[in-house]
């Protein structure tokens, strides 16, 4: 029955060559922890993979509840927390998968450092990485205030004062995050929200498409 | 690969009809014990999957994400502390050489250029070798990186009150009430104000703003006493814990 419907959708759209492409790969003994326990370093970038994935999933269960505005935003995740079945599991996973894709993120750029992996011809896919790194610490900072507890405001204050003192454009950073030049408050919620939630994970998407895309190409560097 | 005159298409697409078979390709003449990615490799990578997956739930399920009180803006006594990772940055604007009047330098210039280092290091380092001894200049760069980090990320651990940082954000539901009112004259006169807060927030104590316990229920305990509460613990008068009861029932946070 599965291999009907796979051989009519062939048949119609050729999805053989593009399957073969995506799943039809050479792993190398160097790179395979079951031939070489030291090999686990490999796995980081996967790791990291698979956390985003949960990020994304749990992060859309999250908007079936909050609020990004300044009466409700701490409400709503009060009673995510507290009330909805479940809330606590799915918002502490989103919470701890925060911390743990900046761990495993930081391994893997350590681990393609001290390889060497971004020497040529991989230069493009390092700078593609380190993007990604950067878009995962604006997911962090920007995540950080959208429960509107006490260390959101004041950890937010103090991260735009910074951004605020970049020479020449810091007031109009600021003023593109914050919503305001001096206030912070109901404009900046919604604009982290909105930074959060839309425009920082269509560049992280993009970077990865990028990223696998060069990997798959290139294929993975040669031992050592 | 066939081209040229005589290729038959489906339909008037551009989809050739002679499929392509759907088999794996042959890696037997890779170097070394090379496998294939599906299925053989997966099998294993979904294995390490599960073992992170376990771990990340059981971190998960023994430390409840955090929630501190709403946000005050005017609660300008708060000491504001970064997310972990962001510690070491937050660190180094604390050093006189990187804060006040060269708070720029601690806030952009030296972040600004390990960041630029990092996103630019194969340009940086473009001889072929790849062993991170026989690239002696990025490697110590990196370590140097490293332990400032772990440096930063330290002093900042170590330099900080956790305990008061957990009692300043902790979440209190304050009553809103006059203070002038009978009910309250009464509360902050018997003991019941040592335990349960100036605003009935609770401290020692449940929170009385918050209880959902009838007036009735409030006496009873009040005289009777419960969990680590002793019995006899309000010593006014029959009319006074009547009027207390009523004004705690009335209360809303």
């Amino acid at each position: 029955m599965l291999n009907k419907i796979y051989d009519w959708v062939d048949e119609r759209l050729d999805i053989t060559p593009i399957w073969r492409d995506i799943a039809d790969h050479e792993v190398p003994e160097h790179v395979n922890p079951a031939h070489h326990f030291s090999a686990f370093v490999y796995c980081f970038g996967g790791l990291t993979f698979f956390i985003t994935v949960i990020q994304i999933l749990s992060g859309m269960f999250l908007t079936m509840y909050y609020t990004p505005d300044i009466e409700n935003a701490w409400k709503s995740v009060y009673y995510l927390q507290n009330e909805v079945a479940f809330g606590e599991i799915v918002r502490g996973m989103h919470h701890w998968g925060a911390s743990l894709v900046i761990v495993m993120i930081f391994l893997h750029t350590l681990r393609v450092f001290f390889t060497g992996s971004y020497k040529k011809p991989r230069e493009l896919n390092w700078v593609v990485g380190v993007l990604i790194l950067g878009v995962m610490l604006g997911l962090g900072f920007t995540g950080y205030l959208l429960p509107w507890d006490m260390k959101a405001l004041f950890a937010t204050k103090v991260g735009i004062e910074i951004a605020a003192s970049v020479p020449f454009v810091g007031g109009a950073i600021k003023t593109l995050l914050a919503g305001d030049e001096t206030i912070l408050g109901a404009q900046t919620l919604t604009r982290f929200f909105a930074i959060h939630v839309f425009f920082l994970p269509a560049a992280l998407l993009g970077l990865l498409a990028a990223h696998f895309i060069m990997i798959r190409k290139q294929g993975i560097s040669g031992p050592l | 690969m066939h081209r040229g005159k005589g290729m038959k298409f489906v339909g008037d697409s551009r989809v050739p009809v002679n499929r392509k078979p759907n088999i794996p390709k042959d890696y037997s003449e890779y170097p070394g014990k090379t496998e294939a990615f599906w299925p053989n490799f997966l099998l294993k990578e979904w294995l390490v999957g599960s073992v992170f997956l376990i771990g990340y739930l059981i971190l998960t399920v023994a430390h409840p994400s955090p929630l501190e009180r709403q946000a005050d803006p005017t609660d300008t006594g708060y000491i504001p502390l970064p997310d972990w990772y962001f510690l070491f940055l937050y660190q180094l604007l604390k050093y006189e050489f990187a804060s006040g009047p060269y708070n720029v330098i601690g806030a952009i210039i030296i972040p600004g250029l390990a960041f630029g280092a990092l996103l630019l290091a194969p340009f940086l380092d473009k001889g072929p070798e790849r062993r991170p001894f026989k690239r002696p200049l990025p490697t110590a760069f990196m370590l140097l990186a490293l332990a400032s980090m772990i440096f930063l990320t330290w002093e900042s651990v170590v330099n900080h009150d956790w305990e008061a940082a957990k009692a300043q954000g902790e979440i209190r539901e304050e009553a809103q009430f006059d203070t002038e009112a009978e009910g309250y004259k009464i509360y902050s006169e018997a003991s019941c104000i040592g335990c349960h807060g100036n605003a009935f927030e609770g401290g020692l104590g449940p929170s009385l703003a918050t209880t959902d316990k009838t007036a009735e229920e409030i006496m009873e305990i009040a005289k009777n006493g419960v969990g680590t509460m002793p019995a006899g613990t309000f010593k006014g008068t029959d009319e006074e814990l009547k009027e207390l009861a009523t004004f705690i029932d009335e209360l809303t946070p």
